[in-house]
């Protein structure tokens, strides 16, 4: 069955939007008549989606050869892109005006995010400066607690913490999002904005709104593209050195 | 002709990459600080100036749609490929930290909102 592996293997991204394709297919299907409509569509694609994941590693279900094209697919190019292109559909007065907002949230998203973190990790007996801070990064992003771990010298296991709770936080909003969309505001472009600087998280952020109403994706998108910079920036800098005083 | 959109998103698309790139550089962090950001908006302002030119036609702007319509498919197949088992590798600090640290930006969104939101049109003040 050579001829069936060249098939699927030279052909991993068409094959990968054929599966998409499918499982969109199912989850309206499942939506429509299963919920009557109240879990939408797009929510449950990604939780299937999610829970396709679980059958693989690092990867995802792209581990497995047969569904190596969705790492392609599913990777940052491709999601990047088609963010961008929702910028079509934004409108620039609304952005404006959510401006001052949207660079408040920013602010306070990656402090409360680590200010939660870090509140965990010495509720949980980590009292060194260092694995506090790693810690409490990976609350902002899965990469801002890696960046900042290394530039501290954190241990790797310390840093794979953080990492871990930096996929805990993208996983949290994604399937939690359109949950409580209805109890925070989160059904107009200036809380979506907000959202975006406060959750920060892009794969969380624009799944969750995906999840919750497409249209807001541009608007949430667009302030938590600069928060893992921020995070970056401040987590090994001015936020370490609080907590060495702290601590 | 659809290519045209096509052409124009990738051309933003780039140009916002480079832009958070060189970003990144210039302050020393590894990587892209807003580059989606950067593309987004030099988007927006490309397609009004165009629009305003006369050069944008509805093909020209359905070759940018097709790619917005793609956007939860995108997204269905990046969940597929999280390392799901990552967020449970990393033992109750990491789950904690994570549900923490989102529930606390959840609580802030209604806060926060209300900066600069537009009550109503008439309370806004004229230009």
């Amino acid at each position: 069955m050579d001829w069936m592996e060249t098939l699927i293997e030279k052909n991993g991204l068409i094959l990968a939007f054929l599966v998409v394709g499918l499982i969109m297919g199912a989850a309206y299907a499942i939506s429509r008549y299963l919920t009557r409509g109240r879990l939408p569509g797009a929510a449950l694609a990604i939780l299937i989606g999610l829970g396709l994941a679980f059958l693989g590693g690092e990867r995802g279900v792209a581990d497995h050869p047969l569904f190596a094209g969705m790492a392609v697919l599913g990777g940052s190019m491709f999601r990047d892109f088609a963010v961008v292109a929702t910028a079509m559909g934004a409108d620039l007065e609304t952005i404006k005006q959510a401006g001052r907002a949207g660079v408040v949230a920013l602010l306070s998203g990656v402090l409360i995010a680590f200010v939660a973190g870090a509140m965990v990790a010495l509720a949980l007996g980590f009292s060194n400066p260092v694995d506090i801070t790693t810690i409490a990064a990976g609350a902002c992003t899965y990469i801002v607690g890696p960046v900042t771990g290394t530039a501290l010298g954190a241990s790797s296991d310390v840093i794979a913490i953080s990492v871990a709770a930096g996929v805990v936080k993208t996983l949290a909003a994604t399937i939690g999002t359109p949950f409580v969309a209805r109890y925070i505001g989160l059904n107009n472009p200036h809380s979506a904005m907000v959202f975006g600087g406060l959750i920060g998280t892009t794969s969380g952020v624009v799944a969750g709104l995906a999840a919750t109403d497409a249209r807001l994706v541009p608007y949430g998108a667009l302030t938590a593209t600069f928060y893992t910079g921020v995070g970056c920036l401040l987590c090994p800098s001015v936020l370490f050195i609080l907590v060495r005083l702290l601590v | 002709m659809k290519i045209y959109g096509v052409a124009l998103l990738c051309g933003c698309f780039l140009a916002g990459k480079f832009l958070g790139l060189l970003l990144g550089e210039l302050i020393g962090i590894p990587g892209d600080i807003g580059g989606v950001g950067f593309a987004m908006f030099l988007l927006m302002l490309l397609s009004l100036y165009l629009r305003k030119k006369g050069g944008f036609s509805n093909t020209t702007e359905s070759g940018i749609a097709f790619w917005s319509a793609m956007y939860i498919p995108i997204i269905v197949a990046m969940a597929a490929t999280l390392n799901v088992h990552a967020a449970f590798g990393g033992g109750w600090v990491a789950i904690l930290a994570g549900l923490a640290a989102t529930i606390a930006g959840y609580l802030l969104v209604p806060l926060l909102s209300r900066i600069g939101r537009p009550t109503d049109r008439s309370q806004k003040p004229l230009e």
